[in-house]
């Protein structure tokens, strides 16, 4: 254990030096110092006009989130259950997952206009495919058993999916979850990026407009902070489901 | 037994798009979505064979491809040394494994003027922002790839008494390849979102900058066009990726 926090603070140590040496390399127009970047990032955290911008996003992200798991796990049970829809379904929901949905901003703009609906399409058109397809597979992937068991017991569709399936396929669709809640973030920030008025994207492109070094790396870094804090529990809940659950 | 299951599948999906762009086209066709908002499909695709029969954004088109061709090798070569570097050191890929499952949560391509700084308004800096978003996924999955090669392979080689190099070439990369196919395709696949971000930003030429530029001139045909050409390009090269890979695990008997 105690060696795992050592790794942890080596990787810290060596990250901020890299970080260092890249800022004497390039210059302060390129990469601000890991140093002024903190204390920019401790200021930011200190104004109540950045904490507005942060509760613009964590509302759109959270909505987005919540409209993507909902949309996503009925859509891959859904396609999970039935065989022949599934299989039709599959390949156009690989598509639609692959695609590059920052190319389609200039339609959500045309249909959701400027604010936080735009925002929350965003979100939710990255988020809600890698759901369902995650949920999709993962009951796919039940045992056969368990559904035969379900047959035998004459279940309705209903109770089935509640009291079988979906406990049965709780890792893989909380893995699914992960991977589209992170998704859904990076969706409502684009969303931000390209058609807010607030929130952290809006901050981020009016300091990518002025050219602010600091600014930029030090939203970044809290953005890095915060993903990966989500992600860590995200993924502490999953290895819960697989264990304990 | 099998067939006619497929080609009912492939029907049904068939019909299943087909209809969804006649309602898309009776919809724009009967003013319920307006013209401002959204052309019929048939007038993208009309707008499209008019682009590509003119040849006057032929430059954007090959602008961007050159970009995402040269950003896909980047990120996929560094990312698979990267990755096999990590994996060979457990201790400091272990405290990066959060870090880098966060690193899609982040529109990397904020960093995209910083970027322009350092390399100017031009194709350098596109091509290390595709690249610099494209490599995570290929490091993810190379790790995940060499993770899952399995201990009875790898001892097969060791009883055939291969050296490192051959044990390397011979076994654990085609055993890791199902992995590192799906590390290829989503390399591409975020090249060219890191890449059509930053010509949407700023460029001086590219598929990007093209939708952008008719996108604030309210030009919706060469917009649609355009978009339509992305999207059919980027469709083609990831079913053709998709389909390799799923080749590849079915041959190794892996998910």
């Amino acid at each position: 254990m105690t060696s795992r926090r050592l790794d942890y603070v080596l990787l810290a140590a060596g990250f901020l030096a890299l970080w260092q040496l890249l800022h004497w390399a390039v210059g302060p127009d390129v990469v601000s110092s890991p140093w002024a970047t903190i204390a920019r990032a401790a200021a930011l955290l200190g104004t109540s006009t950045f904490w507005g911008h942060v509760n613009a996003t964590l509302t759109a992200f959270a909505l987005a989130s919540v409209i993507s798991i909902a949309g996503g796990i009925a859509l891959g049970l859904w396609l999970g259950l039935f065989r022949f829809a599934g299989d039709v379904a599959d390949p156009i929901l690989g598509t639609l997952y692959s695609i590059p949905k920052i190319t389609l901003y200039p339609i959500i703009l045309l249909c959701f206009g400027l604010g936080i609906s735009a925002k929350i399409a965003f979100g939710v058109i990255h988020g809600v495919f890698p759901i369902a397809i995650f949920t999709m597979n993962a009951v796919r992937n039940v045992a056969p058993v368990f559904r035969r068991t379900a047959l035998v017991m004459q279940l309705s569709a209903v109770t089935t999916a509640a009291t079988i399936m979906a406990p049965a396929a709780l890792p893989e669709i909380l893995a699914g979850i992960r991977v589209g809640v992170a998704l859904t973030l990076l969706g409502t920030l684009i969303g931000e990026l390209f058609a807010a008025t607030s929130g952290i994207g809006f901050v981020l492109i009016r300091a990518m407009d002025t050219h602010a070094v600091v600014d930029i790396l030090a939203i970044t870094l809290l953005l890095f902070c915060f993903a990966a804090a989500v992600n860590s529990s995200l993924r502490l809940i999953e290895r819960w489901a697989r264990h304990g659950g | 037994m099998w067939r006619p299951h497929i080609s009912k599948v492939g029907a049904a999906r068939t019909a299943f798009v087909v209809a969804v762009f006649a309602i898309l086209e009776l919809l724009c066709r009967l003013d319920i979505i307006n013209r401002v908002t959204m052309i019929p499909p048939s007038e993208m695709v009309a707008s499209l064979a008019a682009i590509l029969a003119s040849g006057r954004f032929n430059n954007d088109i090959f602008f961007t491809l050159y970009n995402i061709v040269a950003a896909a090798i980047l990120a996929t070569v560094l990312g698979f040394f990267i990755g096999a570097g990590l994996h060979a050191v457990p201790r400091l890929r272990q405290p990066l494994v959060p870090l880098l499952s966060a690193y899609y949560a982040v529109p990397t391509f904020v960093f995209y003027p910083l970027l322009i700084v350092a390399f100017g308004v031009g194709r350098s800096a596109l091509i290390v922002m595709g690249a610099l978003f494209g490599i995570v996924a290929m490091i993810v999955n190379t790790t995940l790839g060499l993770d899952h090669v399995p201990p009875a392979v790898e001892r097969t080689g060791a009883i055939l008494r291969l050296d490192r190099l051959r044990a390397l070439v011979l076994v654990r990369l085609p055993a890791a390849a199902p992995h590192l196919v799906t590390g290829v395709k989503l390399a591409v696949a975020y090249s060219v979102i890191g890449i059509v971000a930053g010509e949407f930003i700023l460029a001086t030429a590219g598929i990007g900058k093209r939708i952008a530029f008719s996108y604030d001139n309210f030009d919706n045909r060469t917009m649609y066009g355009m978009l339509l050409l992305l999207l059919i390009g980027v469709m083609v090269v990831n079913g053709a990726l998709s389909a390799w890979e799923k080749r590849l695990h079915r041959r190794f008997g892996q998910r």
